[in-house]
């Protein structure tokens, strides 16, 4: 199994606080990946070291082998936790902008999801909703064939039907050669399509497991055991 | 297929078991194709890695068959099916004594009652008989195998 995400003893410490201690993971291809914890455990900051947006303080993350940076940014899509795209644009003009920047964009793809979600292309971003703003991007960055999706919280904002047809879209797309990132909280929601749980904890790996090694040995959902988790987390 | 998971075991195993029921009603024939990995991964909303485990559970037990170029079919070995329809009735009478025991009734009373039961059933009109199909059981279980596809 060539891995598509690795971690050696990384480490990012934003002054004294160590937002990520000593996190060693390592991602093979074609894997649908659960990253869980609770808000500040890490997840974004592991995403955003793995998109070069932020340096490790220590240690090293690889993107297929490679550090992040200009070769990585080609074969990974990336759904950051805000939105980036400017007020003046339409909805049409950001598919356009995603054309320009990345030769694996279908925009057939997105243009098909848009109209399966009931977005008007022509409307401005900013006249939408934040649910709606959410399914756009989201629209966009699973219109790539990438290596590897990327994917903060993808399913916080929106509504349980586009929930729904976002996680049937992941399933959709899946292929042996991508895998797929999510991070988040909401569990219950998506742990059927999940392969791999990876649950953050402070800043460290507390446990990688299949979901159904999860399942097998607890006799309990992964929402359950992440909710006991993070009760043991409040205790200390 | 009518795909519904509880959150206590394994999503795999669950499948598993799904198909075991759609084989022995019959929703998937005997020697017939069955869909993809991925058609039933999006039917069932499931990964389709865990699509995948189940279905080579299925081969390795004998009930699935890889064809070469036509993709996995259905055993046709009928005594195998009929053992493992005689298995599942197992598990329901084993899980109706169960449920029995947990009200404080015992299997001689558990079978009085049944027999009881039966007979009513016996002398009901067509009617009943369609809603007996929608309790949870054997019964029930065949009439949403036979539920019509969804269309994706």
């Amino acid at each position: 199994m060539e891995a598509i995400l690795e971690t050696r003893n990384l480490t990012k410490r934003f002054g004294a606080f160590p937002a990520l201690s000593d996190v060693n993971i390592c991602i093979g291809s074609g894997r649908i990946v659960g990253l869980l914890g609770a808000n500040g455990s890490g997840k974004t900051t592991l995403i955003k070291l793995a998109n070069g947006l932020l340096t490790p303080t220590e240690g090293e993350i690889l993107i297929g082998g490679v550090k992040p940076g200009t070769q990585t940014k080609r074969i990974v899509s990336y759904l950051p936790d805000r939105t980036y795209f400017d007020n003046w644009m339409k909805v049409k003009d950001c598919l356009k902008l995603f054309a320009d920047f990345y030769e694996d964009f279908n925009i057939a793809k997105a243009g098909d999801m848009l109209l399966a979600l009931g977005i008007d292309a022509d409307k401005p971003f900013r006249s939408l909703s934040k649910g709606t703003k959410e399914k756009v991007q989201l629209v966009l960055v699973m219109s790539r064939s990438a290596h590897l999706y990327l994917l903060d919280e993808p399913i916080g904002g929106v509504d349980p039907a586009a929930r729904d047809y976002i996680l049937n879209t992941i399933i959709r797309n899946y292929n042996e050669e991508g895998t797929v990132i999510i991070s988040t909280h909401l569990i219950a929601d998506i742990e059927k399509v999940l392969d791999d749980v990876i649950f953050l904890m402070n800043g460290r790996v507390e446990r990688v497991s299949s979901v159904d090694a999860i399942r097998a040995a607890s006799g309990k959902s992964v929402d359950e055991v992440f909710r006991e988790v993070i009760r043991c987390e409040v205790k200390f | 297929m009518l795909w519904k998971f509880t959150n206590d075991r394994p999503i795999y195993l669950q499948i598993v078991e799904a198909i075991q029921v759609g084989i022995v009603s019959g929703f998937y024939p005997s020697g017939s194709g069955v869909p993809s990995v991925r058609t039933l991964a999006l039917e069932a909303e499931v990964n389709p890695n865990t699509m995948q485990r189940a279905l080579q559970e299925l081969e390795s037990i004998g009930l699935l068959h890889t064809q070469r170029t036509a993709g996995r079919t259905v055993t046709e070995d009928r005594e195998a099916i009929e053992k493992l329809r005689e298995k599942l009735a197992e598990d329901h009478i084993t899980a109706f004594f169960a449920g029995m025991r947990s009200i404080g009734i015992d299997k001689d009373e558990a079978v009085k009652i049944l027999s009881k039961a039966a007979k009513r059933a016996d002398t009901a009109d067509a009617a009943d008989a369609a809603d007996a199909a929608n309790v949870p059981g054997i019964a029930g279980d065949q009439a949403t195998a036979t539920v019509p596809k969804e269309v994706n």
